[in-house]
Order: C-alpha cells, then sequence, then structure tokens
C-alpha cells in the first residue's frame, strides 16, 4: 500500500531542505494521479450546499467561491448560520445526511471532487484536507487511547505498519507539546488545551496538503486559546501547511491569516488579504462585523450591534440578503444579486455600492 | 483498570450476596407452619417426639444468634438441607442434576441471541430505513413481545407435531442418553433444538433493538465525524468506532440476563418439559418444596449478583472513564 517517497511535488521557495524521517507538512508522495502540478492548491468555484428540510433546501452555502494558494492561512469569519463551517465540510463533503453539494466545483490541485463518488472521494479526506473539529472532547473517541487514534489514519490510510504508525504518533503528539509520559491517555485524562493539541497532532497525521480549523479554539479559555494559537501559527510556518480558519473571533483572524473570507446568509460578502479587510472594510456587513467587536485600545463605549437578524434561508431576500439590515440600502439592492467588484488591493466585494467591475483602491 | 475500581465493586457484591442469605434466612422462618409438622406429616405425634425433632434440628434454640450462626455455617458449606418432595435427596443434589441442561439450554440461547441480536442491531442502526433495518427491526420487535411459550407452541405444531422432524418435548429418548458416542449427541441435539430455537428467537428481538438504538445514537457523534472524515472506509468506522461505544449499554444487559440464566427460562422449559431448573421451581412450587426453592432463590440471587459483578468489570475495561 505504502507509496514511495517522491519528490515533494510542490516546493514551496522558502521551506529548508527536507530530510527524510522529519516530520513535515511538505508532501512525502506524489500528488494524485490526474492532479494539475500547474492549477492553484484549492479553488472553488459557485459552490452551492443546501439542506433538506420538510419541503424545501436550506440554501446553506450560495455560490461561494475562493482560492487556496500554497502555504497560505484564509480566515473564514462571519456570525453563527453563515456557512462557514458547511462550506468547510462541503470540501470533502462530510455533510448530515440531509446535506447535498447541488452545484460548483471544489478543486484541488486541478481536480474537481464534486465529481467524485463516494468512495473515490474518501481517498482525499485526511490525506490531502484534514481537519481540527472545535470541541475535541467530543470529536475524540472517548474509549480509544489518544495515541492510537492519530496512529489509525497512519495506519490505514498511508498503509504503514502499526509499529511505525504508532511511532509517528508519538513523534506527532512530541511535535504538539504533548508529554511522552501521556501516551497512553485517553481524551477525558487530558485536559481541554492538551485535547486539542492531541486533535491538531491528529490531523497532521497524514501531512495533507490543507488542513481546516473549525473552530480549534472556541472551547479554551483565553490562555490555553492563545497557547494553541501559537502552536498553529507555529506549526503552520515550519511545515507549510495551508490553512483554512473558521472562527467568529476577528482577532484570531487578524493574528493568524494571510486572507479573510467574510461570509453573510451563506454567501460571500467580501474577501482579501487580511490587513485590507480590516483596516479598509468595503462591504457594509464588514464594517458592521469589525464594530461589533471589542477593542482593548479604543474607549469604553458601548459595542456596535446589528440590527435585525440574518434571512431565512430557506427563502432568502431576492436581492443582496444584508439588504434587510443594511444601512445604506439602495432599491436595486432588495432586487439584484449584487455582483462582485474587484478592487486593484485584491479585495472583492458583493456589493451595489461598488458597481463597476474593477476598482481604484479607495484612499 | 485500577485497583480501587475493582476493589469496590467486589466489596459491593460481597456486600448484597450477605443480605441476600440473611434475607433468604429470615424469609422462609417468617412463613406459617412449622418445619417439623411439615416433615412429620402427622397430627396425632405426641409432644415429645415433636420437642425430640426439634432438639434434633436445632430449633428449639432461638433464631438469633444460634439457628443463624447454624444456618450460615451450612450454607457456606453448601449443605441447604434435604428436600421435602425428592425424599432423601439433598437439595445440592437435586439442584446441581439440573442445571446442567438450564446451563445447555438458557446459556446456548443466551450465546446465540447475543451474537445475532447484536450484530442485526448494529447493521439495521448503520443503515437505518435499509432492508435489514426495517424487516430486523419489524420482526425483533414482534418476537420480543412474545412470550415463550407462544414462540414454542407453533414450533411444536409445526416441526414436531406436523413435520416429526423434532421431538417433542424432553431431553432424551428413552435409553438416547445411553447410546453410543455420536448417537447420544444427535439425540440431545434433536431434543434441544426446538427450546433452543425458542429460547434464542425470544431474546433475539431485546438485544437488537437496544443494538439498534445504540448504534443509532452513536453515529450522530462527533467523532463518528471525525472517523469519517479521517477518510476510513464505512465498515471500518462502524466496527472499531461506533461499536466499541454502543456495546456499553449491552455489557449491562447481556450480563444481567446472563445471571438469570441460572433461573432458567421457566416457561420454555415447561413447554418443552425441559428437565432444568425452570421445571424444578414449578415442581417445587405445586410441592411446597421450601427448601429446594430456598436453594434455587439463593443460586439465582448470587448469580445475578456475580454475573452485575462480571458487566462492571468488563464495563471497566471497555470505556476508560468509569475506571476512575
Amino acid at each position: 500500500m505504502s507509496e514511495p517517497m517522491g519528490e515533494p511535488a510542490i516546493e514551496p521557495a522558502l521551506t529548508p531542505p527536507l530530510t527524510p524521517g522529519q516530520i513535515r507538512g511538505r508532501r512525502q508522495w506524489p500528488l494524485p494521479k490526474q492532479a494539475d502540478p500547474a492549477a492553484p492548491l484549492l479553488q472553488v468555484r459557485n459552490l452551492q450546499t443546501y439542506f433538506k428540510l420538510g419541503s424545501g433546501w436550506v440554501k446553506a452555502v450560495d455560490d461561494v467561491s475562493f482560492g487556496l494558494t500554497d502555504g497560505e492561512a484564509l480566515g473564514l469569519v462571519g456570525e453563527s448560520g453563515c456557512g462557514k463551517t458547511t462550506t468547510a465540510l462541503s470540501l470533502v463533503r462530510l455533510l448530515p445526511t440531509n446535506g447535498r453539494i447541488r452545484g460548483g466545483s471544489v478543486e484541488l490541485f486541478g481536480i474537481d471532487l464534486v465529481a467524485k463518488s463516494d468512495l473515490a472521494l474518501q481517498r482525499y479526506r485526511w490525506r490531502e484536507i484534514s481537519i481540527i473539529f472545535q470541541g475535541a472532547m467530543n470529536a475524540l473517541n472517548p474509549v480509544i487511547q489518544v495515541r492510537r487514534q492519530i496512529a489509525e489514519p497512519i495506519r490505514y490510510r498511508l498503509g504503514q505498519s502499526e509499529a511505525a504508525s504508532q511511532k509517528r504518533a508519538e513523534e506527532l503528539l512530541d511535535l504538539v507539546g504533548i508529554p511522552s509520559r501521556r501516551l497512553g491517555a485517553y481524551p477525558h485524562e487530558l485536559s481541554g488545551g492538551m485535547r486539542q493539541r492531541a486533535m491538531i497532532a491528529m490531523a497532521l497525521a497524514c501531512d495533507p496538503a490543507i488542513v481546516i480549523g473549525d473552530e480549534p479554539t472556541t472551547a479554551l479559555d483565553a490562555m490555553v486559546q492563545a497557547q494553541i494559537l501559537q502552536l498553529l501559527e507555529q506549526l503552520r510556518r515550519e511545515l507549510g501547511l495551508s490553512l483554512i480558519l473558521i472562527t467568529h473571533d476577528l482577532s484570531v483572524v487578524a493574528e493568524t491569516c494571510d486572507r479573510v473570507l467574510v461570509m453573510y446568509a451563506g454567501r460571500v460578502a467580501e474577501e482579501g488579504p487580511v490587513a485590507r479587510v480590516f483596516t479598509e472594510p468595503r462591504h457594509p456587513y464588514t464594517r458592521k462585523l469589525l464594530g461589533a467587536f471589542p477593542n482593548i485600545r479604543s474607549d469604553r463605549r458601548t459595542l456596535e450591534t446589528i440590527p435585525g437578524e440574518p434571512p431565512n434561508l430557506l427563502n432568502p431576500p431576492p436581492g443582496c440578503r444584508f439588504a434587510p439590515r443594511c444601512p445604506q440600502v439602495m432599491p436595486v439592492c432588495t432586487e439584484v444579486v449584487p455582483p462582485e467588484a474587484v478592487f486593484a488591493d485584491g479585495v472583492r466585494v458583493a456589493c451595489h455600492l461598488y458597481e463597476t467591475p474593477v476598482h481604484e483602491t479607495p484612499a | 483498570m485500577s485497583g480501587r475500581y475493582l476493589g469496590q465493586r467486589v466489596l459491593q457484591a460481597l456486600g448484597t450476596i450477605v443480605a441476600i442469605v440473611l434475607l433468604n434466612f429470615l424469609l422462609f422462618r417468617l412463613m406459617p407452619g412449622s418445619p417439623e409438622r411439615i416433615l412429620l406429616r402427622n397430627p396425632n405425634l405426641s409432644p415429645q417426639v415433636v420437642e425430640a425433632t426439634r432438639a434434633r434440628w436445632g430449633l428449639d434454640k432461638p433464631l438469633l444468634p444460634d439457628q443463624l450462626v447454624a444456618y450460615i455455617g451450612s450454607t457456606v458449606q453448601g449443605d441447604f438441607g434435604y428436600s421435602f418432595k425428592f425424599r432423601g435427596q439433598s437439595v445440592t443434589s437435586v439442584i446441581a442434576d439440573r442445571i446442567g441442561p438450564t446451563l445447555l439450554l438458557v446459556g446456548l440461547g443466551e450465546l446465540i441471541s447475543a451474537i445475532a441480536g447484536i450484530a442485526i442491531g448494529a447493521y439495521a442502526g448503520w443503515r437505518r430505513g435499509g432492508l435489514v433495518d426495517r424487516v430486523g427491526s419489524g420482526a425483533s420487535l414482534v418476537l420480543y413481545s412474545m412470550p415463550y411459550f407462544v414462540i414454542g407452541m407453533p414450533l411444536i405444531v409445526i416441526f414436531a407435531a406436523g413435520l416429526g422432524w423434532f421431538p417433542t418435548s424432553g431431553m432424551t429418548s428413552v435409553g438416547g442418553g445411553d447410546r453410543p458416542f455420536p448417537a447420544n449427541l444427535i439425540d440431545l441435539a434433536r431434543h434441544l433444538a426446538l427450546p433452543l430455537a425458542t429460547v434464542s428467537l425470544g431474546l433475539i428481538g431485546q438485544y437488537s433493538i437496544l443494538m439498534r438504538s445504540a448504534i443509532i445514537e452513536t453515529r450522530s457523534e462527533d467523532y463518528i465525524t471525525t472517523a469519517r472524515a479521517k477518510g476510513l472506509r464505512d465498515g471500518r468506522v462502524l466496527r472499531a468506532h461506533a461499536f466499541p461505544n454502543a456495546m456499553l449499554p449491552m455489557v449491562t444487559l447481556i450480563a444481567i440476563n446472563l445471571g438469570y440464566v441460572i433461573g432458567g427460562a421457566i416457561t420454555a422449559e415447561i413447554v418443552f418439559s425441559w428437565p432444568g431448573l425452570g421445571t424444578l421451581t414449578i415442581t417445587a412450587l405445586s410441592a411446597r418444596d421450601y427448601p429446594v426453592l430456598q436453594g434455587i432463590f439463593l443460586l439465582v440471587a448470587v448469580s445475578v449478583v456475580l454475573a452485575n459483578l462480571a458487566a462492571d468489570i468488563i464495563y471497566g475495561i471497555l470505556d476508560p472513564r468509569v475506571r476512575g
């Protein structure tokens, strides 16, 4: 089963030379057969994921497009229920039984995963895209030792021997800072932070191309949260991981991500480099979202809130989905879905305020 | 497993057994009538004879502590006295004669139904709404709701009386047990077939229904999503992740049922005249054979306690969270 150690297919410019046996985020095996070496790492186009609910379909993710380049960290932000997690889980089709991908494509190295059968898709799970779930207490199997759970994908997906997988699991636990005397621990015997570290070690088990962090620090207290983020950041730099970080904590995105994708009611509101989006928010929703976030340095004024609530996604409003709550709403907003306006600084915004397709960066 | 957990369970079991022994002693002392009158069965006995008998059996001594000490002493030595009905036989030997057939019938039935029920339940729950689920769960519910004699009667009518494939009752044909080696086993197997089918069918529904709901509950756990995210095959997700967790409630049920195995499946044994502890219980009841009933009561109670102890220990092995 084990494939020969190939030359890493995608060699980033700044990664130091690799030594065998070293734990690396870089690929230790060739790209999948149909892969296009010139294609971007991940390109999601017009993804539509709906949930069947009673007689209708909940349009949880509607026409979402984004890309991820090698070694990049992308933050997915938005309020609860806006489709962040559904978007991420759609990449490897880990949807509840009533969820369907109704359209669009998810191209990994140029291979469309949406077109794959369930069995064919299994080959891409964890090995190419792995997930750090939120709440490691529930995401780890309570009756299996943590080390065995980390070794499992190495054993069964990479076809390594039992001994080799166990050894690799130990290395990974060491890498995420779990002391070796905790090797035999069960999930309930570890603290929340340690469990999350174990979850991260598990996500790294198969040297995936992309790691998705689904609110990896939400359940942790502030100190541990900072440690986990630091660990993720360190691993990302050392292993050259490509990261998709789902969070509603904007400060986490500001600290760890290169680019940010702001979602509202299943659609992309705004996307671009973190520095640009956070300093110069262009979508009214992004502005409201940033305004609603407490800033330790600003004076203690009351936080801004966004009046109203997100639309019912069984029957979303016909035009811009934010229109009912938007302070700058125009007549066109309630009728026409806003086209994406692309700015020169790499930000794209789906809003009628910016009519022409390409804009100069606002001053 | 920590010694503390194990020690606690063992102590608990021992305490329960002591309580059972005391209850067993008191219960039968509180019954109306006196043992010597039942035994001697002669209303015209002279008081001297009665007194002499009472003295011989220690009944003239006070209940506490003398009689209790004597009772505990003989109980610990496995001496439960003599049967009223089977004259001259000790309770121990009466029960020993019947325990083999019961263990064979109910033990085997328990084993078959646990394995089959768990397999059917697990598959039905994993593929909820599939063919196995619809057929299996429907049949399980019907079987679960039927008492043994309702299952056993049609089996006798069809396979014994109608088709004549199997004998209607008993454990051996006349002289069947004395035949040379393969023949005696075949004779036993033919007698065993229908009662075993009855017991197995009766228990299978219970196991498969519980296992199905345990698997369905487990299936929606986050760690199952994790296992699927790992790209593991569906079968491995079921075997390695869903199954061990779903088995936790099953262990308790199986162990408690195992405790009752000793008591025998009374109705099933009666329907097929199976010479086990179930028929013995009925015989002893109708003959008011108190010593035998007392023995059976103690045996069943102790085995239920021991089976529960076994369940706790197995649970501790399967679930690291309860080891403490």
